[in-house]
């Protein structure tokens, strides 16, 4: 290895000021953080400082986001060491997108848990958590090396236990074993395909791995490959590594399952499409048969336990695992389009799945219970939320015009384009696809019905009972509020999808042609 | 030296995931824990077990002279082990929690979230 010039190996120039928006989200959700645990003892309410710094980070990625889709992906380096050995916040298309709909998704759900939260939760940190969760999810999205997102995925999975404790009822602390339990093993998994990828290839920085990748050992690759899906396979809750989704969901108040349903199993999912098939393309291909596996299994058996369910939200548990299923359709068939049609899934199961727990958090709170066999006869009580219920089983069972339908669209589109060059994989996912749309249609209106549309209760007799709901106070019409306006959002993506589907394919190119992510780092004029 | 590292780091995993795989928390706490040094002593396998000296720049000069171990294993397996205490310690007092209020640290016995006779899903319509 030849000596490094120091000169060329620091920055010396200062970074223009428009590019620290890349690093400005992270930097304001963690300050914010700290800010309101300083302040937790202060007479103004938490949520107003959140709200403050959740609308500045919103600003701050669309700026960064108009900046991505005009001039190419965006790239700062840290520390005034160039690329490979300063770590690189980097952010295409895809990652900014999703860490924006991250932070509008918290906007809402800050708003919606004001819901379950009276005086006696005053100062207890709950804002902080979501602050931290945040920066988490936001630096998973924008990073752009492997190392530094295992410490956003840890700051992420941090955050969220304690969320998922918080309140310490019994059945928060059994989820929370379960949850705890797995997402360390798939973090600490992850470190080790980190540690035996860095002795492979001696550098962790995604941009540079591109570039280095092919000229390292196929097979070595593909283990690495293998154990990165299982990490991130047990992140975001597909097939076999699923169980700890459904046993840990529901446990905590509903405006953190909404939270967790958006922001941590697609954080999961993105990570397998960047780390798989914009990093290491090769070893895709040699997994592909195992991706395809995968893929099948979690379309068609997730609706199947939803269906199987009883509780509200555990049922929608499983709607959101079915939705990673499709995600990896995508991974499977790594066409531009089926890769467009994995990154707008991403961004539409962000928004769907947070604003059906939501309002199904909505339906347990004017219910009182949470088996869906003690609901009925809520749609003569309250025709709003058996709308926006009823709006969001369609969407994500991707029935047009909804947002669901254009990334299924787009899927669809590149396993027909597979199936018919004779690749039975891509017929097996296009047949998986629509499968999992019909059951995740029935799960999801079985649920609608029994809980909106028939009289009262299973097992009672009366035709015209009306069941007695709970009355709806200030803070629970600010909760229906947001979920309300979250689902209109949803809608309106969904009537016009030309904006999001153009960004989603000029996305899946750079995830295909790597070289203008390569360029933004910095990185294309050294040889490798 | 290598051979012995990697025997080591086998060993290390062999025995975190025998014991995460018992119903027992605090033995799977303690599982994860050595699973995770397996995985610190692994990276550090990976980085190279070399002679070289210390990193350090000489002054004067504006690259290390001769060969020099590589430091960057070193910090990365620094974050790591700050991470995993972190989290060691989280689940520690997690699980002293559950045994707490559920009276119990077999995993097995934990069926609050998930109840062990679930009902039947409803049958009508």
């Amino acid at each position: 290895m030849e000596a490094i010039d120091l000169p060329l190996a620091m920055i010396d120039t200062s970074i223009p000021v428009a590019d620290w928006v890349i690093v400005l989200p992270i930097v304001l959700a963690l300050m914010g953080a700290a800010a309101l645990l300083m302040l937790r003892r202060s007479q103004t309410p938490p949520l107003i400082g959140a709200l403050i710094v959740v609308v500045a980070i919103i600003a701050c990625e669309i700026t960064l986001l108009l900046d991505i889709l005009a001039h190419g992906p965006v790239s700062m380096t840290m520390g005034r060491w160039l690329p490979p050995f300063g770590i690189s916040l980097t952010a295409d298309i895809f990652g900014a997108t999703f860490a924006l709909a991250a932070a509008v998704v918290t906007l809402f759900i800050l708003l919606y848990a004001e819901l379950d939260r009276g005086e006696a939760d005053a100062g207890d940190g709950f804002h902080s958590l979501v602050l931290l969760l945040l920066a988490g999810v936001t630096g998973a999205f924008l990073t752009g090396d492997l190392f530094n997102l295992y410490v956003w995925f840890e700051v992420m999975l941090i955050a969220s236990f304690g969320l998922i404790v918080q309140g310490g009822r019994p059945m928060q602390l059994d989820g929370a074993v379960k949850y705890g339990f797995l997402n360390f093993l798939a973090t600490t998994l992850f470190l080790l395909s980190l540690g035996l990828l860095y002795g492979l290839l001696g550098t962790l920085n995604m941009a540079d791995i591109m570039r280095v990748a092919p000229m390292a050992h196929p097979g070595a690759m593909a283990g690495v490959a293998a154990l990165l899906l299982l990490a991130f396979g047990i992140k975001a809750a597909a097939f076999p590594l699923n169980a700890w989704l459904p046993a840990s969901y529901h446990t905590p108040p509903a405006a953190i399952s909404a939270l967790f349903a958006g922001l941590l199993t697609k954080v999961g999912a993105y990570a397998m499409l960047r780390a798989l098939v914009a990093i290491l393309p090769a070893s895709r291909d040699l997994l592909e048969p195992v991706l395809a596996f995968l893929a099948i299994a979690t379309l068609l058996l997730a609706p199947l336990g939803a269906i199987a369910e009883t509780n509200l939200r555990r049922a929608i548990g499983f709607i959101v695992i079915g939705g990673i299923g499709a995600v990896m359709v995508g991974l499977t068939l790594p066409t531009p389009t089926g890769i467009a049609g994995s990154g707008l899934y991403i961004l539409h199961a962000i928004l769907v799945m947070s604003a059906l727990y939501m309002v199904a958090g909505l339906v347990e709170k004017r219910s009182g219970t949470t088996d869906t066999r003690q609901m009925g006869g809520f749609y003569a009580a309250s025709a709003p939320l058996s709308v926006l219920f009823f709006v969001l089983v369609l969407a994500s069972a991707g029935v047009p015009p909804f947002l669901g339908f254009w990334p299924k669209l787009l899927l669809l589109e590149a396993g027909m384009a597979a199936g018919l060059a004779g690749d039975w994989i891509g017929s097996g996912l296009v047949i998986a696809l629509l499968v999992n749309a019909v059951l995740t249609l029935i799960a999801g209106t079985r649920l609608w019905s029994h809980i909106f549309w028939r009289s009262g209760p299973e097992g009672e007799v009366s035709e015209h009972l009306q069941q007695q709901l709970l009355p709806l106070d200030g803070r629970a019409r600010l909760g229906l509020g947001a979920a309300s306006v979250l689902t209109a959002g949803i809608v309106l993506a969904g009537l016009w999808p030309a904006p999001l589907l153009d960004s989603a394919r000029s996305g899946a190119q750079d995830i295909v042609e790597p070289a203008r992510y390569i360029a933004a780092t910095g990185l294309a004029g050294s040889a490798p | 030296m290598e051979y012995v590292l990697a025997a080591l780091v086998g060993l290390f995993m062999a025995i975190g995931i025998y014991l995460l795989l018992s119903r027992s928390v605090i033995r799977m706490l303690i599982g994860m824990t050595i699973f995770g040094n397996g995985v610190n002593l692994l990276i550090f396998t990976a980085g190279r077990v070399t002679r070289g000296i210390a990193p350090i720049v000489p002054p004067g000069l504006d690259a290390p002279a001769g060969p020099i171990a590589n430091p960057l294993p070193q910090a990365l397996i620094l974050t790591a082990i700050v991470i995993g205490f972190s989290m060691f310690s989280f689940l520690l007092v997690l699980a002293f929690r559950a045994y707490q209020s559920l009276d119990a640290d077999n995993t097995d016995n934990m069926r609050l979230a998930e109840p062990e006779r679930a009902p039947q899903p409803p049958l009508s319509y």
